[in-house]
């Protein structure tokens, strides 16, 4: 199966003050892939999303990201990139001041020839397919719950169908049902929109629901990649422990019964 | 049936964009190119603007489709069947027929939006919510003034648990911090009583008058409002932009839970702090004013130091003082308490912070005016 590569990180070095959070890290995303990012609490995974979303640029290595070089490029380039790829932040990060259909319309405003009407049934389409009721675009974030935000957030990252989108950390804080719900979306959306995710997670049921591959951050870099199965046969104590401790057999078992 | 609604100018039919195509083969129209977003403005119109009473359209040319471009297709087709037309479309690939799918069971049922006009009944019920509103305001603004003497009752009975710290350090911001500003304000004030005083007094050769002209309105209004206008510039806005962010980050409540009670931990500090350092600054302000006074009767008029102080001490009635001192707290008392409400005021969002900071100033400033006239008036009844 050959592998159509859109984002190529080489080397790349983060660090704060003394701290270095991530040395000589490699790692390549494939197209339509859903991958996941876990590491423990500390290894930087956040870290890692904002370097390549381009909110914090690391201290040496390249990032590649369709083919262009995503950290000598000129403003232009990178706002090029920036447009083919969405980010939901942990909270949703939307404009408080603006309702969620606003919020939605915000990106699809750098998009020249879009009337309002459009933008507007496009916006409606987008939050119903973040899986929010109707009514919810009239909200403002501050009526909403913390699951309904982070969907309008979702929306809002979608909303100029992207090739990649980042999400950080999408089902934490949400209730059993609906951070299944959401899993479904994610592999939904993955599907039918070709959508390349970068999931950085916690939630060992989101991993087995959609992540067809998965990396896993330690001593500073990213040690392992692989399936599912393949993260199961690793040595390292700290990937076995997180593979194989109580919660992790838990979410086995209930992929189990439900496959 | 829903109206139809156009989507789309006319104008922008004509400038077609070069990455989408629409070739017409027989019965069938070939889309080709870009049908995304980024396409969506030129490529919508051109497909709303073809004709015939059955449309098929072939999607095999297309490069690149997405959730918009899947949306459009949808859109023309539902607005032409509303209007008893007939709209086939072939999808080619697979993920095509997948994504129209997915974003047809996406469509949300928009429900009919009615624009409502406002009718006689609309502005008597605003002007009665505002009007209630104000009342609500006034009773809130009572209960937290309720709410910081009683806690301060308390505290005044459980001195073990008054923070102290807090206390000084808003001191420190509210009072000290404020010197200069309120110095150099009163200094200037002075100086345009005198400059001006003299012009006038000059014309009866009443020189000298200009001291008292300066010893009162300085002493007895200027030095204690102006004070009071800068501080209430300075604190209500940082009273109510600190509380204010507290509450959009559930740090109220979560003292709340933690049994801290929010009045004692940060009410009480600030206004005390205020009620402490507000007289001193108008202190302050009275020396400044007296002495830019001086100086420039000294420079216009030549009425000496010694002279202006000898005419100070003996021809101003140390009514004058006291009248100002004695509005310096309840200034104080306005500023922290409408502050400090103001910041409970704030919601969820940043917007609202804004709005509560600036219209907090406004309101103290405001209240402390009209606080500052009811005064003259009580004063003028009791001959004082």
């Amino acid at each position: 199966m050959e592998h159509d590569t859109v984002i190529r990180l080489r080397g790349i070095r983060n660090q704060f003050g003394a701290q270095v959070v991530h040395e000589n890290l490699d790692l390549d995303v494939y197209r339509g892939e859903v991958l996941g990012v876990v590491g423990g609490s500390g290894t930087g995974k956040s870290v890692l999303l904002r370097c390549i979303a381009g909110l914090r640029p690391p201290q040496a290595g390249s990032i590649e990201i369709f083919g262009h070089d995503a950290l000598n490029c000129t403003e232009a380039e990178r706002r090029a990139i920036d447009q083919r790829m969405g980010v939901m932040f942990q909270d949703g990060a939307l404009f408080s001041s603006l309702t969620v259909r606003e919020n939605v319309e915000v990106p699809m405003r750098t998009v020249p020839g879009l009337t309002a009407a459009m933008r507007r049934e496009l916006a409606d389409l987008k939050i119903s397919m973040a899986g929010l009721p109707y009514i919810a675009g009239d909200k403002f974030p501050s009526e909403l719950s913390g699951g309904m935000r982070k969907r309008a957030g979702l929306a809002r990252a979608l909303a100029l169908d992207p090739e990649i989108v980042f999400l950080d950390e999408p089902t934490a804080g949400l209730d059993p049902i609906g951070a299944s719900a959401f899993d479904e979306l994610i592999n939904g959306l993955s599907q039918s929109m070709g959508l390349t995710v970068f999931l950085v997670t916690h939630d060992l049921d989101t991993l087995h629901a959609t992540c067809g591959r998965i990396a896993v951050l330690a001593e500073k870099r990213v040690m392992y990649t692989g399936t599912m199965s393949d993260m199961l046969d690793v040595d390292h104590p700290w990937v076995h422990e997180y593979f194989h401790g109580p919660r992790a057999r838990a979410a086995l078992d209930t992929k189990e019964r439900i496959a | 049936m829903t109206e139809v609604q156009p989507i789309g100018d006319k104008a922008q039919i004509d400038s077609a964009d070069p990455d989408f195509g629409l070739e017409q083969h027989g019965d069938t129209w070939v889309l080709s190119g870009e049908l995304t977003v980024r396409s969506l403005g030129a490529a919508l119109p051109r497909l709303m603007a073809l004709d015939g009473t059955t449309l098929a359209l072939d999607l095999r040319g297309l490069t690149r489709f997405d959730t918009a471009g899947a949306w459009a297709l949808l859109h023309l087709r539902d607005q032409r069947q509303s209007a008893g037309y007939d709209v086939t479309v072939h999808a080619q690939t697979a993920d095509q027929k997948a994504l129209i799918a997915r974003v047809e069971q996406a469509i949300p049922d928009a429900p009919e939006t009615r624009t409502e006009r406002r009718s006689i009944n609309d502005v008597l019920a605003a002007i009665g919510q505002g009007v209630v509103g104000v009342g609500r305001f006034l009773a809130e603004i009572l209960a937290m003034l309720g709410v910081f003497l009683a806690r301060l009752a308390y505290l005044a009975r459980n001195p073990s648990q008054f923070r102290l710290t807090a206390l000084i350090y808003h001191a420190d911001q509210v009072g000290w911090r404020a010197v200069p500003i309120v110095s150099l304000m009163a200094f200037l004030i002075g100086v345009v009583l005198a400059f001006q005083g003299a012009v006038q007094l000059r014309q009866f050769g009443a020189e000298i008058f200009v001291v008292d002209l300066i010893a009162i309105s300085i002493l007895r209004e200027l030095g204690i409002l102006l004070t009071a206008i800068i501080v209430a510039g300075r604190t209500a806005s940082s009273f109510t932009a600190a509380i204010g962010s507290m509450k959009m980050r559930e740090e109220i409540d979560a003292m709340n839970t933690l049994a801290i009670d929010p009045a004692t931990v940060l009410f009480v500090p600030r206004i005390l702090a205020l009620l402490i350092t507000l007289p001193i600054l108008g202190m302050v302000a009275n020396v400044m004013g007296l002495f830019g006074g001086a100086l420039m009767s000294w420079i216009e008029l030549g009425i000496s130091p010694a002279m202006f102080l000898t005419r100070l001490i003996e021809d101003t009635s140390l009514n004058h003082v006291i009248v100002g001192f004695v509005k310096a707290p309840v200034f104080a008392i306005i500023i922290g308490v409408v502050g400090c409400h103001a910041g409970m005021q704030v919601g969820g969002n940043a917007e609202s912070l804004g709005q509560q900071t600036s219209s907090a100033v406004v309101r103290a400033i405001f209240a402390v005016i009209l606080a500052d006239a009811l005064f003259s008036v009580f004063f003028a009844m009791m001959g004082i």
